[in-house]
């Protein structure tokens, strides 16, 4: 029988093995952000204990960094918390990209960027979206703080090897649909507990072609279908992403590697304890209607009524779900309106995104009743923005242009949608009060949530001209 | 983390179905350093109406839950976000255990970690308590050796857990501290694996 990447991956981390408990896991690297780290660090010093491999550590701030006016920071409670982080790194020798550096942004945005993210690694963070960096065939997941201690002190983590799950996305997809539609689908189809337990392995003619970015966003909302950890057995397009980048070898070391990563692919016949087959052309732009990611529908369809669900529980749901989002049963999602867009978040913040969105808006202006935002996933993704003029075009167009950070897909600076009010948002989750008390998030893809804004209301991007209709 | 065994406590009943961590502890509590004081945050927005005012209709605002220290919720409970805030709210406010018919991986790890015992039990029974803890407020016993629940009125079941966390839970011990006793292997598994990388 073949082996599975979850297979090769696990087996060649595991450090100590025990009947009657979960394997002793090495980890290769460890992502450190501001908001899930301070605890851990006060645990190691109460105990006297050090960081074992500050080598394999890196750290950035993202979660509450202002996008805008940096130097002068107003939130107190913020600011202590960032240099926490910066004292932290300091006293336990920790590499940080802080707020002033070239390479601060998004931890999901970063890891990739500068290489760190490498196939084969085992990468955790105290962060639910580490599932991002699985898109290069690593195994990454988010843990808790007191995981993120754990792995500070001893760099392992005491983990029962997850199940596996094949999900096969084949055919293409139609022209205005992108990868985020292809997980928003998926959400919609499976919901948000199919993937409870397992570690998801996307596969399937639609994701080997997806650039690298693409598979991020994908591999990204792995955990919004309960699975901790998603990915992609790396292959030519992995490698060429990586080639060159900050923290991969180069030269003959490069093809070196390569040579160990192709070794990590799934074998053709592996097993899996569960298998999906979603057929791509099947997937139309999405929109989120209500308040988990599930909640979801194709942009020329209309919100479910409750009977189309079967059990009491779910029809509770959706009318809870409709009441919070201040939505009727039946109503077309193009009806929609929309008064908040916000294009960022490490589901849809970099260079492609920013890029996609820009070209919808290109020359047109942002609806006079919406206020539009654009956060760039790094500070180095803002920069290739801005050498390509893409800040020009969203500037010209009504939006505002900000510096890196997650900003308004948790809302925990000063970037918060209104109570009450609608926001086409590129990221990930629409929970209740995410974006702000009361808040309305409604998930898309860059060019929907582009075109939203030139609107005012969603629009079907498969029909949009590109610009107002 | 001090261990226990067993212990008794008063029940509540939140029948809500895939309730996430955004809503047990909001995003605008987590700047906080420390890792107390996060109760008085729980639930906030479904315990606040807007501006502090207490929201008298939901269920831990309710004159007779008050005290209580077992939560009873409905399917995939704790999903979303991984923060730890949650169960440390959770445990700050004084609930011991959650019951539920699912859990979130992460939430489920971050409370055995802090000493909540997650309890997954049948649909049916986990029905059964919602509605009797809607009527009125009840007392529950468990017992973590004999994996036990009880509400000394008739129900009694028992529920899994690891053999692994059992055994942590009852004698509190520290996951850290047992880790760093296998540093020899730790340091030799790091010298082979780079050994291999660098071939
Ligand atoms: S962008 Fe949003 S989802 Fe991503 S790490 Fe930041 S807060 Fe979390």
């Amino acid at each position: 029988m073949g082996k599975s990447i979850v297979d090769k991956i696990w087996a060649n981390h595991v450090v100590h093995r025990e009947e009657g408990k979960p394997d002793l896991l090495y980890i290769d690297l460890h992502l450190v952000h501001e908001v899930t780290s301070p605890q851990a660090f006060s645990g190691l010093r109460m105990k006297n204990r050090k960081v074992r491999r500050p080598d394999k550590t890196f750290a950035t701030m993202d979660h509450n960094v202002p996008t805008i006016n940096r130097k002068q920071i107003d939130d107190q409670v913020a600011l202590n918390q960032m240099t926490t982080l910066e004292k932290n790194c300091l006293e336990f020798g920790i590499e940080l990209a802080g707020i002033d550096s070239p390479e601060q942004g998004i931890v999901h945005v970063i890891g990739p960027e500068l290489g760190l993210t490498q196939p084969g690694k085992t990468i955790v963070c105290g962060d639910s979206h580490t599932s991002t960096h699985g898109a290069f065939g690593a195994l990454a997941f988010g843990i808790g703080t007191s995981e993120v201690e754990h792995v500070l002190a001893t760099q392992t983590l005491w983990q029962s090897k997850p199940k596996t799950l094949k999900l096969e996305i084949n055919g293409e997809l139609a022209k205005g649909v992108t990868a985020k539609d292809v997980i928003l689908y998926v959400l919609a189809t499976y919901g948000i507990r199919f993937g409870t337990g397992y570690v998801i392995e996307y596969c399937g003619d639609v994701i080997k072609n997806l650039s690298m970015e693409e598979r991020m966003t994908i591999c990204n909302m792995s955990i919004e279908g309960g699975a901790r950890a998603g990915l992609v057995s790396p292959d030519e397009t992995t490698f060429e992403y990586l080639r060159g980048r900050k923290h991969v070898p180069k030269g003959e070391g490069f093809d070196q590697v390569v040579q160990q990563w192709k070794e990590l692919a799934s074998d053709s016949d592996a097993e899996y304890d569960k298998v999906i087959v979603v057929d791509g052309s099947d997937i139309a732009p999405m929109v989120s209607w209500g308040t988990n990611p599930s909640m979801t529908a194709k942009v020329d369809a209309s919100i479910p009524r409750q009977n189309d669900y079967q059990t009491e529980l779910e029809k509770d749901s959706l009318v809870r779900a409709l009441s919070y989002m201040g939505l009727a049963e039946g109503q077309r999602i193009e009806d929609i309106k929309i008064q908040h867009v916000f294009i960022g978040s490490c589901t849809n913040s970099r260079i492609e995104d920013i890029r996609a969105a820009a070209e919808v808006v290109k020359g047109q202006k942002v609806h006079p009743e919406v206020r539009a935002l654009v956060v760039p996933g790094s500070q180095q993704v803002k920069k290739i923005a801005e050498a390509e003029g893409l800040d020009k075009i969203f500037v010209d167009a009504g939006f505002e242009w900000r510096d890196a950070g997650c900003s308004m897909c948790l809302s925990m600076n000063a970037d918060v949608v209104p109570s009450g009010e609608h926001c086409a948002s590129t990221s990930n989750r629409n929970f209740e009060g995410r974006q702000g008390a009361g808040a309305r998030t409604h998930l898309v893809s860059p060019q929907m949530a582009a075109a939203a804004a030139l609107n005012g209301h969603f629009v079907d991007i498969r029909k949009a001209t590109v610009g107002a209709v | 983390m001090s261990g226990f065994k067993e212990f008794e406590g008063k029940a509540v009943a939140l029948d809500r179905a895939n309730v996430d961590t955004d809503q047990i502890i909001p995003k605008q509590f987590l700047k906080r350093i420390e890792k107390t004081g996060f109760g008085r945050f729980l639930f906030y927005d479904w315990r606040y109406k807007a501006e502090g005012v207490l929201n008298e209709e939901f269920e831990l605002n309710q004159p007779e839950n008050q005290g209580a220290t077992i939560l009873i919720a409905n399917e995939n409970f704790g999903c979303g976000s991984s923060r730890e805030h949650a169960p440390w709210a959770l445990l700050d406010y004084g609930f011991k255990a959650v019951i539920a018919p699912s859990f979130a991986d992460i939430f489920h790890q971050n409370c055995l970690k802090n000493g909540i015992v997650p309890i997954v039990l049948t649909e049916e029974e986990v029905g059964f308590l919602l509605a009797k803890g809607k009527e009125k407020s009840f007392t529950l016993s468990i017992n973590l050796e004999e994996q036990s629940v009880t509400d000394h009125e008739g129900f009694s079941t028992q529920f899994p857990i690891s053999q692994y966390w059992k055994t942590m839970l009852v004698n509190g011990w520290d996951e850290i501290e047992i880790t760093l006793q296998l540093d020899d292997e730790i340091s030799a598994f790091e010298q082979q694996r780079e050994a291999a990388l660098q071939n």
